[in-house]
């Protein structure tokens, strides 16, 4: 009789059936991929939350150039296209220091500063870039164009932020790795136990002629059940201590600096990632600890 | 049908198993092997079911030529054989119907065909009855016949069966003997690998005899002098 038929009923059902007949090491893989998950998927929340505030910090990247009180309009223009064809410079703005007072006086209450002269505001370019990481290095550029006499910049807030997005993103990085592998070897050990166990079986299983993919099957099955569902209530676990963040730093004086990014504007994001690294960590892990039976 | 053209087997701790054997067991004979502990009897099995690979001539099974077999042709190979061992090899946890059904299941046979082959197999070892009791509820005949229908259900060209009475009594171990002889009668090919002398002269089948490797007789309806 020649192979005509795939057996996936049965390989899920084996799959299901080991889950369930050594349940005490399968609640610990599955504990292990939560805990894992959990770890990983805050790092990951905290690293998308720094972004959105990058991303926010982003859309005031402003600086002001002051320029040389004697420049005239012709040399004003010239200085604004060289502003202007710099490589990280999004947009140029010119604003005279009349226009800089109206503006400055807008924001203010009171009769207090209405009778300030001019001549305290100097003319000036508005300067908006595209990527705050070049931010220092598009000022220094800036700063070194004739006529441009002076600045002024957030640059020691916009590091700050750039240095906790930068670490958190690294954070996450070297966190995902090891807790990845971590995983990856629980599962494998999990299902190495399955296997040894099953050691006899599958020498006899291998003299009656099956193939290494019909004995592998049911393990990587099992890897794949167990991973996924380890990364559901992962994500139940992590959309619950979200929603529990979210709803303390919104109550408290924070929410007027850092508004976080809500778990419904990204759930399915969550829910797919652990589900793909769940499904994916069980398959490996599954895959490498097998292999090792398979050579009868 | 099994050759084996001068090969010789030296495992990795020197020990030298084989010592130029040359062989030739054509379709549908049924022969005995035949030798004291450690004459290499083991070997021959291990080496007919790729388990192991000679380190010098050539080893030839059911058309394979194992010298240089790949590794996803073994399975293939393996499904011309059925082994039957001395200590049965059942499935515990599964019935014989599951030992028999998940044996079909390896080459993908349908539904339809497991429904029809397992019960003519259990009909031919006269385990009609048993299909739904567990192997660790049944004697040690039993079992052996179960592992025998194991052997038979995807219809092998050859069975090799490696101390199939040694946990037998003489009685049982006669009837299986028989029905081993009934399966060959059908057209199966049969290598029997045994040490018990009374059984091997009970029948008048040919006889391989080795020892320390070597083969020092092979005699058709010959006894074992040993």
């Amino acid at each position: 009789m020649k192979r005509r038929r795939l057996n996936i009923g049965y390989f899920v059902s084996e799959g299901f059936h080991s889950i369930f007949s050594h349940g005490l090491m399968s609640f610990a893989a599955v504990c292990m991929i939560v805990a894992c998950l959990l770890i990983m998927g805050s790092f990951a929340l905290l690293a998308t939350n720094a972004d959105k505030m990058m991303g926010q910090l982003e859309d005031e990247n402003v600086f002001y150039a002051y320029i040389d009180e004697n420049y005239t309009d012709e040399q004003v223009a010239a200085l604004e296209t060289k502003v202007k064809n710099l490589d990280n410079v999004a947009s140029v703005e010119f604003v005279t220091r009349e226009q800089a007072k109206e503006e400055y006086l807008a924001g203010q209450t009171g009769e207090l500063y209405a009778n300030m002269p001019d001549e305290v505001f100097r003319d000036r370019l508005v300067i908006h870039v595209y990527d705050l990481e070049l931010f220092s290095k598009t000022v220094e550029q800036v700063t070194q164009l004739e006529g441009v006499v002076n600045y002024s910049a957030e640059q020691d807030l916009t590091d700050a932020f750039i240095t906790i997005r930068n670490v958190a993103t690294a954070v996450a990085g070297v966190l995902i790795a090891i807790l990845a592998a971590i995983s990856l070897f629980i599962i494998a050990n999990t299902v190495r136990l399955a296997a040894f166990a099953r050691r006899e079986e599958i020498a006899i299983m291998k003299m009656c002629g099956a193939s290494d993919g019909f004995i592998r099957w049911p393990f990587v099955i099992e890897g794949i059940i167990l991973g996924l569902f380890g990364a559901v209530l992962a994500f139940f676990l992590q959309w619950g201590i979200y929603a529990g963040i979210y709803e303390a730093v919104m109550s408290s004086s924070a929410s007027t600096i850092v508004i976080p990014v809500t778990f419904q504007s990204i759930w399915y994001w969550v829910l797919g990632i652990f589900a793909l690294a769940g499904a994916f960590i069980g398959m490996c892990g599954s895959g490498f600890a097998i292999r090792r039976f398979l050579r009868v | 049908m099994i050759r084996f053209v001068d090969v010789c087997k030296e495992y990795n701790n020197g020990t030298k198993a084989i010592k130029g054997l040359n062989l030739k067991i054509e379709d549908g004979e049924f022969a005995f092997l035949v030798g004291p502990s450690g004459s290499g009897k083991s070997t021959i099995i291990k080496l007919l079911t790729a388990e192991e690979f000679a380190t010098q001539g050539r080893v030839m099974v059911n058309g394979y030529n194992l010298n240089n077999i790949k590794r996803r042709q073994i399975p293939q190979m393996r499904r011309t054989l059925g082994v039957i061992f001395q200590d049965f090899r059942l499935i515990d946890k599964k019935t014989v119907w599951g030992n028999l059904e998940f044996a079909m299941r390896i080459i993908g046979a349908t539904n339809r065909e497991m429904k029809k082959r397992i019960p003519y197999v259990l009909d031919l070892v006269g385990l009609s009855d048993k299909a739904n009791v567990r192997p660790t509820e049944m004697s040690g005949g039993e079992q052996q016949r179960v592992a025998i229908a194991r052997a038979l259900v995807n219809n092998p060209q050859m069975i090799i069966a490696d101390e199939p009475t040694g946990n037998l009594d003489p009685q049982r171990s006669l009837e299986i003997m028989t029905l081993l002889e009934r399966i060959n009668a059908m057209g199966t090919t049969m290598l029997v690998v045994t040490h018990e002398r009374d059984l091997v002269n009970h029948f008048s089948k040919r006889v391989v005899a080795i020892q320390n490797g070597e083969l020092i007789s092979d005699e058709q309806g010959g006894y074992y002098k040993l």
